[in-house]
């Protein structure tokens, strides 16, 4: 790591080309100072690695996403992106190292736990409930319903079920209220993923390759519904698609190898030689 | 709300025609004697049947748990009741020296520790809260419930899913059949609970056991001799024992009666499991079958709700284990048989898996089936041999899973359609 920190350093002539320490040198893994992370970063990570039979899918000394950031994580096929949601939302328990969210530790939390405290995470595929109507869905996802008494006794408010609805109409579900949602289409259902993430008002919103498999009206309605989503909400997004990258025109962080290789914008990225050799394999 | 649920449950007609044939047809044919009592009270049975088939389909059905030990859970209530039968059950037996009446049943088989002899045994002390009726009806539901609960929490707790569930239990069933085949467990062993006489005999109701019982009703017959029944010219436990007096099991109105308060039983099942597949849990239900580890991602505890739904299971069946048994008049370890707990899922898919309805047609018409095909009938060109049961019943099961994957209540939901498109052509 420090190797090649010292080679970016060295070539610290451009101007374009940034350390991903660059913003986290006053913080070095030995001397993290949490109180001072928590204010500045809603999620942060310290010494975290994963791995599986001795491959280590993930290591990083630290990293961080700010309050209200929207941060996109692009790489290479197996740089440990869709990992580090892993280890972020609970599925997956890391080796080593600790996961902060919102000034607390939940590196031992499970996926309930850690979702009642405020990260919503969307998957590579839509996962939505089939033999749920498209209403019942969102209705699941409605925040603080958790608990099986409250369930049981308590049907949904009025305002509750407006607020689905109202969801429904931004999405252009609304007609689609009372279909099974496995009667829906591939990117309907990947609207009404992210539409269940929305209502559940997380802190956090853990978005991975939401354009995968969409048509390209579809992607450019995805794009502006997450640009709109950054607006309330701290977004980290997993994408393979460049073109959409550039179209939220955020921060980028660069993976490869399960770990932190560059940070910037989209075009800081397309000017760093080590990424496009980490990423086009040149 | 749900199209699904409108079309399996909400039918309120269909409903109420039912509530008018079990409680006006019914007791209406028996009174012109039309259906013998005994008929009604095989109905009786087969509706605990349909009870337990009920808990078995909130599992499967809609949270997508194989649970193969649903006999158990109704052995533990039938055992509840059965202890309680046992200890009002007429004159046989000895009393011990405690002065507690050993029931005939346990007498038989009591297992004796060496050097003792049949005047040292003593009612075990797990028997004593079942002298009191409503004691016996709390704990026949707590048990099962209990042990359901305790069950899931620590398989549920510990993610253990899908088949390795099912093979779990399954081994539950066989490993509580072996225990309580025991005679050590004085619990009858093999013979099970037999010999009952009466229920809720009114002492029984406001005593908790047959001394306070006997003085009670020594002391409200006092100088009165004409319930001297051995007529030996005092009244003394002897003639309290035998005039023990309750409703007695044999008689023709008990078996309506348990009739009514078993249908009943079974209503009030059907809507409780009803309002709960209707309410927003119904809904985490369904989503635990679809994909349980999504679930997790949106805060919820699906170990949580699949307890519950155990629980309620188990709790059900305990209440049909115990209405079962005063109406069978015994309870043996063989209904807790590995094979027995198979059958109520054979009951559940045949009826009409993830529809309460189709549980409670499942469990009725593959028991009156059974009735029937388990007897010697003579046909046109070959004999009916009741052995031949088994092969209908697997072919049945075979045939359902193939072709109708909704079940009967699937098959007759399609009639009802293709009637209603027949008529409404002919209209036109």
């Amino acid at each position: 790591m420090t190797q090649s920190l010292e080679k970016e350093r060295s070539s610290s002539g451009d101007v374009g080309s940034v350390s991903y320490l660059d913003g986290y040198r006053e913080y070095l893994p030995s001397q993290v100072n949490h109180e001072a992370w928590s204010s500045r970063f809603v999620l942060f990570v310290e010494n975290l690695s994963v791995s599986f039979d001795g491959f280590k899918a993930v290591d990083i000394p630290c990293y961080g996403v700010g309050h209200g950031e929207l941060r996109v994580i692009i790489g290479p096929n197996g740089a440990g992106k869709t990992t580090f949601c892993d280890l972020v939302s609970g599925k997956t328990r890391p080796s080593a190292g600790q996961v902060f969210f919102d000034g607390k530790e939940i590196t031992t939390m499970d996926e309930s736990e850690i979702a009642l405290r405020g990260i919503g995470r969307k998957f590579q595929t839509p996962t939505v409930f089939d033999s749920l109507t498209t209403y019942e869905n969102l209705l699941l996802a409605l925040p603080g319903n958790q608990g099986w008494k409250d369930n049981l006794f308590r049907a949904e408010s009025k305002a509750e079920s407006a607020n689905i609805q109202e969801i429904l109409e931004k999405v252009s579900l609304a007609d689609h209220r009372d279909k099974l949602a496995k009667s829906l289409s591939h990117g309907q259902r990947q609207w009404l993923a992210i539409s269940a993430l929305i209502i559940a008002k997380p802190k956090l919103l853990l978005v991975d390759e939401p354009a995968a498999g969409l048509t390209d009206s579809e992607t450019e309605k995805t794009a502006e519904l997450l640009l709109e989503l950054s607006k309330e909400h701290t977004l980290v997004v997993i994408e393979h698609d460049m073109e959409f990258v550039r179209r939220l025109g955020s921060t980028v962080t660069v993976l490869n190898e399960g770990k932190v290789l560059a940070e910037g914008s989209m075009g800081e990225m397309e000017r760093n030689e080590e990424v496009m050799e980490a990423y086009l394999g040149r | 709300m749900n199209p699904q649920f409108d079309k399996l449950v909400g039918s309120k007609r269909a409903f109420f025609a039912l509530l008018l044939f079990t409680f006006v047809v019914m007791p209406v044919m028996y009174s012109a004697e039309m259906i013998t009592v005994g008929q009604i009270n095989m109905i009786g049975r087969y509706m605990c049947f349909a009870i337990l088939a009920l808990g078995l389909d909130l599992l499967w059905g809609y949270v997508g748990i194989l649970s193969l030990c649903q006999f158990t859970f109704f052995c533990l209530g039938g055992y509840a009741m059965g202890m309680h039968l046992a200890h009002h059950g007429g004159p046989e037996g000895i009393i011990d020296g405690n002065g507690w009446k050993i029931p005939a049943c346990l007498f038989v088989v009591y297992p004796y520790d060496v050097g003792e002899s049949s005047g040292d045994a003593l009612v075990p002390g797990f028997w004593k809260p079942f002298w009191n009726l409503p004691l016996t009806v709390a704990l026949g539901l707590l048990i099962p419930g209990l042990a359901s609960f305790v069950l899931g929490y620590f398989v549920f707790r510990s993610r253990v899913r899908g088949v390795y569930f099912a093979i779990l239990t399954q081994a539950i069933a066989v490993a509580s059949w072996l225990v309580f085949c025991r005679n050590d467990v004085k619990l009858c062993g093999t013979n099970g609970l037999v010999r009952f006489d009466v229920i809720a005999p009114a002492e029984s109701l406001t005593t908790f056991n047959p001394v306070d019982a006997k003085d009670k009703w020594i002391e409200s017959h006092e100088g009165s001799l004409d319930q001297d029944l051995n007529k030996d010219g005092k009244l003394d436990q002897l003639d309290y024992s035998i005039a023990d007096v309750g409703f007695s099991l044999s008689s023709d109105e008990v078996r309506f009666g348990l009739y009514l308060i078993t249908a009943a039983c079974l209503f009030g099942a059907f809507l409780l499991c009803r309002w709960v597949v209707n309410s927003r849990l119904g809904r985490v239900l369904l989503a635990i079958r679809d994909d349980e580890s999504t679930l997790c991602f949106f805060g919820y505890k699906p170990y949580v709700y699949k307890i519950f739904a155990f629980s309620l299971a188990g709790i059900l069946a305990g209440l049909a284990g115990m209405l079962y048994v005063p109406q069978m008049q015994i309870i043996t370890p063989s209904n807790m048989e590995a094979y027995r707990s198979l059958l109520v899922v054979v009951w559940v898919a045949v009826g009409g898996r993830g529809t309460l309805a189709g549980a409670v047609l499942g469990a009725l018409v593959v028991n009156l089936l059974y009735n029937y095909f388990t007897s010697q009938h003579d046909f046109y060109f070959f004999s009916w041999n009741p052995d031949y049961w088994q092969i209908l019943l697997g072919l049945m099961f075979v045939l359902v899973v193939l072709y109708l994957p909704n079940g009967l209540i699937g098959l007759l939901d399609k009639v009802r359609g293709s009637i209603g498109l027949l008529l409404r052509r002919n209209s036109s």
